[in-house]
């Protein structure tokens, strides 16, 4: 299964919810395509939501981190929602679960930005 | 299960990826890893592949990836080679370095290194070889030898 992503406005955050495999490829495209997109648009507060997201290798966690400064490198901001075991577990593993602001609630996650 | 040996020549390209990593998750699930273990077991090897494919033969056409993949009794071992320049494990930065964590690329030796209970390299002419060899603990073939 490769990867889809699709957005929704909630207030002034872009929540984009993905699924399926972000791996080298064409999953790693489609994110990156896609934030860029939503910075495009002057969309600084943005939201992943990673809960059907089955699968993310090294190249994956490289999108997720470059989407990550990409967006505060525009003043904005972009936090994870909903991960999967297997990506937690991953992000620990690389020391990169302290550098994302991790949430696992969406509405709490929609108020956590800043206003 | 009793020992077993497969051998591929594949393309430089991500579905020869993909057939990497496929065939060691189905081959660790066969073997009787959890299936926690074979995710991993199969990540390893995808990048392991990656870094052949990719970094290695740079998806050169007129490169190939050799992958060998073998079971016995007490582990799966599978090697990966490539026909690319070499590639020099030592000088890969470590990337969990705080200088490194922000980096988008440089996490998939790390990776199989942390997946894998041994990893070795070896220099070819030319080219990387890099096998990675798991070990069935205890409990994983006591709940194997359970389900039969």
């Amino acid at each position: 299964m490769t990867m889809k992503a699709s957005t929704r406005q909630l207030d002034d955050v872009t929540i984009v919810d993905l699924s399926g495999r972000i791996t080298l490829g064409e999953g790693s495209v489609v994110l990156r395509d896609t934030i860029r997109d939503e910075v495009a648009q002057g969309h600084k507060k943005i939201l992943l939501n990673l809960g059907d997201v089955t699968y993310i290798d090294s190249s994956g966690i490289g999108e997720l981190v470059s989407a990550f400064t990409s967006v505060r490198n525009q003043g904005g901001e972009l936090k994870l929602l909903n991960l999967t075991k297997k990506v937690h577990d991953l992000l620990q593993i690389t020391k990169l679960y302290t550098v994302f602001d991790i949430k696992d609630d969406e509405a709490a996650a929609v108020g956590s930005f800043s206003k | 299960m009793n020992a077993s040996r497969v051998s591929y020549t594949l393309e430089s390209t991500l579905e020869s990826v993909n057939k990497a990593e496929q065939t060691a998750r189905d081959l660790a699930v066969r073997c009787g890893f959890p299936e926690e273990e074979a995710d991993r077991i199969s990540m390893a090897v995808r990048e392991a592949a990656v870094n052949a494919v990719l970094h290695g033969n740079h998806y050169d056409q007129d490169k190939r990836m050799f992958a060998v993949f073998e079971a016995t009794p007490d582990a799966i071992s599978i090697t990966i080679r490539d026909e690319g320049s070499g590639l020099i494990p030592d000088e890969v930065p470590d990337p969990l370095a705080p200088e490194n964590l922000l980096k988008q690329s440089g996490r998939g030796i790390f990776l199989i290194r942390a997946f894998m209970d041994e990893v070795r390299f070896r220099k070819m002419d030319p080219g990387t070889e890099i096998t990675l060899i798991k070990h069935m603990r205890g409990e994983d073939r006591e709940i194997k030898e359970a389900s039969k």
